[in-house]
């Protein structure tokens, strides 16, 4: 196992993927003379060139609708944007092309292509600059979503997202780059798209938690641990397709559930598993699933306001022992 | 003090085999502006001249282009087809067999016809709006996939699943057919920059309206186009009207060829009541892209029906479409080909016979096709047929 930052994880996925299939090119803000805003495709255009690593104007639309015109004829695009907030500007790129076109060709085309970059709040960014778009893509039939939560997760799940035949949203996220974790040396390291991870094995509630808020998890869990409750933690790395069963049997073993997610909580990804748990698993349910998300506001620009927008490990706590009724 | 005098067809065209790499500006006069900004150097004054080629009607003979008798004959026969296809869809979208939206290419005919004659069908690609019937048909599609995919049955194009606004033909490499006005624009370029890379040869024709030239797409677009110096023609198919909005009311500038000056591209404007004028600007524009050098044609036409079906036609006086009409590039064509004796009249009455007998047959075969099954509504989303969608 080499420890790898979670950029280097993504930098290996790429650049090994880019070896396999020349067909695969990365087309970014930044991506190839900056060596990219946070560094993730440093070194990249030395080793592939300007044919295969290219630099874009600030034309997110623009850049997004190439590469789904370039999947459709038979490339296989990997598009940063920088961060996700700024794939709103391309959203009808994603919305009405990338996902319907296989659809309303009547399966002609395919357009496999990954759209990358970091998700979510990175600090005191203010409300544009801290968006969890994660419910936003995963609303899409035609659209698969991950998020995963650690280097070696990055590796795998983006190597088969490269090599996966549909349009596949990857989310990053800036304030996990630089975080060092030990990522398989398999030769070629493939996760499965649609499958959850137990991180943690527990009993006595199930923690759902993906992206950064996973941390939040298990750092819960490390609290509730020392007053010996054994928390279940299940990170779902893939939002779409969602590995609800994994999620039903854990809660089946034990019947209360907390789900984590720092998206705005309307009409949310804990919207959406709250709903498939009880459709599953309600009379398995001994407590009400509670969720912890960021609170129900554009995301705030000071910086005790923006800590106390964010899900909270003091409020994800609360929320374990209390779906137990340990108080 | 020097002025800067910049033509947009001046700068050099060799193809580029670097792939999507921007080229290289070494000579780029707006960078000189910036990094002289407080040098003596400065310029006085910035003088833009630029040049415009046209293409008339009734210029060009089909000799000069490299038609063969028989090419002409099927341009004429296949603007005729699209003409009585749209005529019968709109009988038919009043017999409800069509649903949803149905905008006929009536008028428009010669602007597909043409576009069609001057490419390697089958080997270019071409993406369109929503009004896309005609060049479906023009690049060989069949009346009956056509009709079907109107009347939403499985022996559609798209197996029913796009209707109207959405015919594909991977075979035709037709990769659409697009609903929102501009979308398809930066996908156009992308299927350029994908002949590029694969170094294929291929072009893409990449069709938009008047209306189009209004959305932001259309900039990003036509700037990255030229920037990475892709094998596309841009192509404003000016019917002049967006919708009920004339470009009078929609545009500042209603000379479109002028937006290509900002994208440093050339730029040409088409009469498109003719298809061997249409023709010859791609036939020329298409060559240009081959060598790396993307273009912008505005290609002036004319609807003769409503925008779409619903449509009363008020913002147009009677007295403007019945001038139209006598521009008519059935009627030119039929000319053309009586005056050089290539056809005669018995000949013109077979092939409307023909023609109109295929349309039918067209209608017989969407009729006579099954709807597709409910359980298809699940097919063709994900590569996987294993998806777990949530019921």
């Amino acid at each position: 196992m080499a420890v790898l930052q979670f950029r280097e994880a993504i930098r290996a996925a790429m650049t090994e993927e880019m070896e396999r299939d020349e067909r695969i090119f990365l087309m970014g803000e930044e991506v190839a003379e900056y060596n990219g805003a946070y560094k993730v495709s440093e070194g990249m255009l030395a080793k592939f060139g300007p044919k295969r690593v290219i630099d874009t104007p600030i034309s997110e639309n623009g850049f997004a609708g190439l590469g789904v015109g370039a999947a459709m004829n038979g490339l296989r695009p990997i598009i940063e944007f920088m961060t996700f907030n700024f794939s709103f500007v391309a959203i009808d790129q994603i919305v009405n092309n990338a996902a319907k076109i296989r659809y309303m060709s009547g399966g002609q085309y395919k357009i496999p292509i990954v759209f990358r970059g970091p998700n979510g709040a990175a600090g005191q960014l203010a409300a544009t600059h801290n968006t969890s778009t994660e419910s936003i893509y995963a609303t899409l039939p035609g659209i698969k979503v991950i998020s995963p939560s650690n280097p070696d997760d990055a590796k795998g799940l983006l190597k088969s997202a490269i090599r996966d035949e549909n349009p596949v949203i990857f989310l990053e996220s800036e304030s996990m780059y630089a975080m060092k974790g030990e990522v398989s040396d398999e030769e070629d390291y493939l996760i499965p798209i649609g499958k959850a991870r137990i991180a943690r094995e527990g009993d006595d509630v199930t923690i759902v938690a993906h992206g950064k808020s996973y941390w939040i998890a298990l750092r819960v869990a490390d609290r509730l641990a020392a007053e010996s409750f054994n928390a279940e933690v299940i990170d779902p790395r893939t939002i779409r397709p969602l590995d609800i069963d994994t999620i039903v049997e854990s809660i089946k073993k034990t019947n209360r559930c907390v789900i984590i997610d720092e998206s705005t909580p309307f009409a949310s990804i804990s919207s959406e598993i709250t709903y498939q748990i009880q459709e599953r698993a309600f009379d398995w349910l001994d407590a009400p699933i509670v969720r912890i998300t960021a609170k129900d506001t554009p995301t705030p620009y000071a910086r005790n306001l923006m800590e106390h927008y964010m899900p909270g490990e003091d409020d994800a706590y609360e929320a374990c022992r209390r779906v137990m009724y340990a108080d | 003090m020097a002025n800067e005098t910049r033509k947009s067809h001046a700068k050099g065209a060799a193809a580029s085999t670097n792939g999507g790499a921007p080229k290289k500006r070494t000579t780029s006069s707006k960078e000189k502006i910036i990094l002289d900004a407080s040098s003596d150097s400065f310029p006085e004054s910035i003088e833009v001249a630029v040049k415009f080629e046209t293409y008339p009607v009734d210029r060009y003979g089909h000799e000069e282009l490299g038609l063969s008798g028989e090419t002409v004959e099927w341009m004429y026969r296949n603007m005729l087809l699209q003409r009585r296809f749209e005529e019968r869809a709109a009988q038919m979208y009043g017999k409800q067999k069509i649903g949803g939206f149905l905008h006929l290419y009536v008028g428009q005919e010669a602007v597909s016809v043409g576009a069609a004659a001057a490419i390697n069908v089958g080997e270019d690609s071409v993406i369109t709006a929503y009004r896309d019937h005609g060049l479906g048909l023009a690049l060989g599609m069949s009346a009956d996939e056509c009709m079907a995919e109107l009347f939403g049955k499985v022996g559609g194009c798209s197996k029913g699943k796009g209707g109207s606004m959405h015919f594909f033909s991977k075979k035709r490499r037709l990769f659409g057919g697009h609903g929102i006005v501009g979308a398809h624009v930066p996908i156009g370029v992308g299927i350029a920059f994908a002949h590029k890379y694969k170094e294929d040869g291929g072009i893409c024709l990449t069709f938009f309206g008047d209306g189009a030239v209004g959305q932001g797409a259309i900039h990003e677009a036509s700037n990255l186009a030229s920037l990475y110096e892709l094998p596309v023609i841009l192509i404003i198919e000016n019917n002049q009207y967006a919708m009920g909005t004339s470009i009078e009311r929609a545009f500042a500038e209603t000379q479109f060829t002028h937006q290509a000056v900002g994208y440093d591209m050339p730029a040409a404007l088409v009469d498109g009541m003719d298809p061997f004028s249409v023709c010859k600007a791609i036939q020329d524009h298409g060559k240009m892209a081959r060598e790396g050098k993307p273009s912008l044609l505005e290609i002036r036409t004319y609807r003769y029906r409503g925008h779409s079906m619903s449509d009363p036609q008020k913002y147009r006086t009677k007295e403007e479409l019945e001038s139209k009409k006598n521009d008519d590039p059935i009627l030119r064509m039929k000319a053309y080909m009586l005056e050089r004796d290539m056809i005669d009249d018995a000949k013109f009455e077979a092939i409307d016979a023909e023609v109109k007998q295929e349309v039918l047959d067209a209608v017989a075969f969407a009729d006579g096709s099954p709807e597709p099954a409910l359980e298809d509504i699940y097919d063709d989303i994900y590569e996987e047929s294993d998806y777990p969608y949530l019921f």
